[in-house]
């Protein structure tokens, strides 16, 4: 589904990102770990064209992509969360949802302007959707809420129903459940395996080891923006580079605790 | 209350309301010029709250629309014996297109770089306007055939009351239907995060240029009505000065705010009027009463209104 052959980004003399590649298949769920600053964010920046790949090359079903902006990848199908929250604050939950729909919505800016009788039945489909998702995780009695006084974990599900909206073959989730607690990770955790389970490839960024253990189905491991290993949890967890050069000892006992 | 201030019947009924009480209390008819000119103003300043408020992207030479109606309003009948109404119509599409155009390399830009360009923009125009005087009359300006519609000549206060406030409520009732329509929702997303806006798929650039075009649209066709109003155009109207005035009712009035542009653009035509008995210290009393009014009032005058209310609740 999603492929990526040995990208590469450099932000003046720092390699962000030095020949990576792997692949995400429909239905499964890799995760990109790796410790703070080995490039995860910046990879998720160049697969989804906010940030032009200095080298290598990204492909969705065979068709090259690379340097294809952010709203044209949407268009094909490639959908992302922020690790850095960058939700609608002024809007509600229902309408950040909403959003997420542009590209399925007819949208006619004159039909808009003049508020035909079209836009409006559009728009409760529309909303007839956003709710659903917001159903699906988790805060369907925020709906009318303004999307600014969420806490932070709702702004991280709301993220997730807004990236679903467009209704993606492929989802690049940047830690979900960063900052959230033990319940509310559980949930996500949840969430996360039944979009995989619709089909959709995810590649999920996060720093939870049990989560990444109990939900991957493979494991990409960046060190300073280079690969180090790839492989299912099984395979990163026997890994001795994988112990040595990232999880050091604390790390790895949680490894072999999960 | 609140609830009343975001349903855009209840708003354009209550602007119906006030625009209809007005006369009733206007002692002579120098108020119902001065009220015309709030009307005019404020559709312009309408369409520039819909690229600055709702877009969140800044023009600081949007008195170049303005402009570029004003004097389709005096060249058309004048030099090519046009009707007036026809006029207003071309001027529209000419800053439509030029919007468009020179919109394309300019909206790239974003934050103080887009402020520069679009005020290098405005001066240009005000430039070319000034110097072309074979067809503008030059600095001293020029004088504007009368408005006629189906034979009709629309020449008393009266008359342009009701044509600039029927404009208005135009106006006010074509921005009003942006909320909550994809397009509507597009321009509040770009505003929040750009780059969240991207990755959903929306096309930024040219959701940009739409509302510059839009907000274009209304510029120009706010100069033309003034233009025909006061039977005289000069450079003033494309200058500067009056861009910087447009961006002062949006944002004192309130961002985003359709009902704060009216307001907006109803305290920067009436203070001064009002403060000519301060007689020379009556700009400097302008420019205090406006810093103050930001100061104490960051979201601007109706935000700040619609948000007390709801406290008080
Ligand atoms: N736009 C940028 N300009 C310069 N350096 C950047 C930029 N984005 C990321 N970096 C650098 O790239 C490295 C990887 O960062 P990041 O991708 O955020 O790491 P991670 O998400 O794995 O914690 C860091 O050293 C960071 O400072
Ligand atoms: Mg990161």
């Amino acid at each position: 589904m999603l492929a990526v052959r040995n990208i590469g980004i450099s932000f003046g003399a720092l390699k962000a990102i030095d020949d990576v590649s792997f692949s995400a298949n429909a239905g499964q769920i890799l995760t990109v770990i790796g410790p703070n600053g080995a490039g995860k964010t910046t990879l998720f920046n160049v697969i989804s064209g906010v940030y032009v790949a200095s080298h290598g090359r990204v492909e969705l079903d065979g068709e090259d992509v690379t340097s294809l902006a952010p709203d044209a990848l949407a268009a094909r199908g490639m959908s992302r969360t922020f690790q850095n929250l960058q939700i609608f604050q002024r809007m509600t939950v229902a309408q950040n949802v909403m959003v997420g729909r542009h590209l399925k919505e007819r949208r006619n800016l004159f039909a808009d302007l003049l508020r035909l009788p079209s836009v409006g039945r559009q728009n409760r489909e529309t909303r007839e959707v956003a709710l659903q998702l917001l159903e699906e995780v988790g805060l369907a009695d925020k709906a009318d809420v303004l999307a600014g006084d969420l806490s932070y974990g709702g702004c991280k599900r709301l993220e997730i129903a807004r990236a679903l909206a467009t209704g993606p073959r492929v989802l690049l989730l940047d830690e979900p459940a960063a900052g959230c607690n033990a319940v509310e990770t559980e949930e996500i955790d949840r969430l996360i395996c039944r979009v995989a389970e619709k089909g959709i490839a995810v590649v999920l960024v996060e720093h939870d080891m049990k989560l990444v253990m109990k939900i991957s189905h493979r494991i990409l491991v960046l060190d300073r923006g280079k690969f180090l290993a790839e492989g299912t949890p099984d395979q990163v967890r026997e890994n001795p580079v994988v112990h040595q050069a990232y999880l050091g000892n604390r790390g790895a006992k949680e490894v072999q605790g999960a | 209350m609140t609830t009343l201030l975001n349903n855009r019947y209840a708003i354009l009924a209550a602007l119906a309301v006030v625009i209809a009480v007005l006369p009733f209390t206007f002692p002579s008819n120098y108020y119902l010029r001065v009220a015309s000119l709030v009307w005019v103003s404020a559709f312009a300043a309408i369409g520039l709250n819909v690229l600055m408020g709702k877009a969140g992207q800044v023009s600081l030479g949007h008195a170049a629309f303005f402009g570029i109606g004003a004097y389709s309003a005096a060249i058309g009948p004048a030099h090519l014996g046009l009707p007036s109404w026809a006029s207003l119509a071309i001027g529209a599409c000419i800053s439509g297109l030029l919007a468009y155009f020179v919109g394309r390399p300019i909206l790239r830009l974003k934050g103080h770089y887009l402020a520069i360009a679009t005020l290098g923009f405005g001066v240009l125009i005000a430039l070319v306007i000034t110097t072309e005087s074979r067809w503008t009359g030059g600095p001293d300006g020029m004088p504007v055939a009368k408005l006629t519609v189906f034979g009709w000549r629309i020449g008393t206060a009266y008359a342009w009351y009701w044509l600039s406030a029927a404009f208005l409520l135009v106006g006010a009732w074509i921005a009003l239907n942006l909320d909550d329509t994809p397009t509507g929702r597009a321009f509040l997303a770009l505003h929040d995060s750009e780059v969240a806006a991207r990755v959903v798929g929306i096309d930024v650039a040219a959701l940009k240029l739409r509302a510059f075009v839009i907000a274009a649209v209304y510029a120009s066709i706010a100069g033309s009505l003034l233009a025909m109003m006061n039977g005289f155009v000069n450079p003033d109207l494309a200058g500067f000065q009056h861009s910087v005035e447009l961006v002062t009712m949006v944002v004192l009035g309130g961002l985003g705010s359709i009902v704060g542009s009216i307001v907006g653009a109803a305290v920067l035509v009436v203070l001064p009027q009002a403060l000519t008995v301060f007689q020379e210290y009556e700009n400097l009393m302008l420019g205090f009463i406006i810093i103050v009014s930001m100061v104490f009032m960051r979201d601007g005058i109706v935000p700040m209104i619609s948000k007390l209310i709801a406290r008080a609740r």
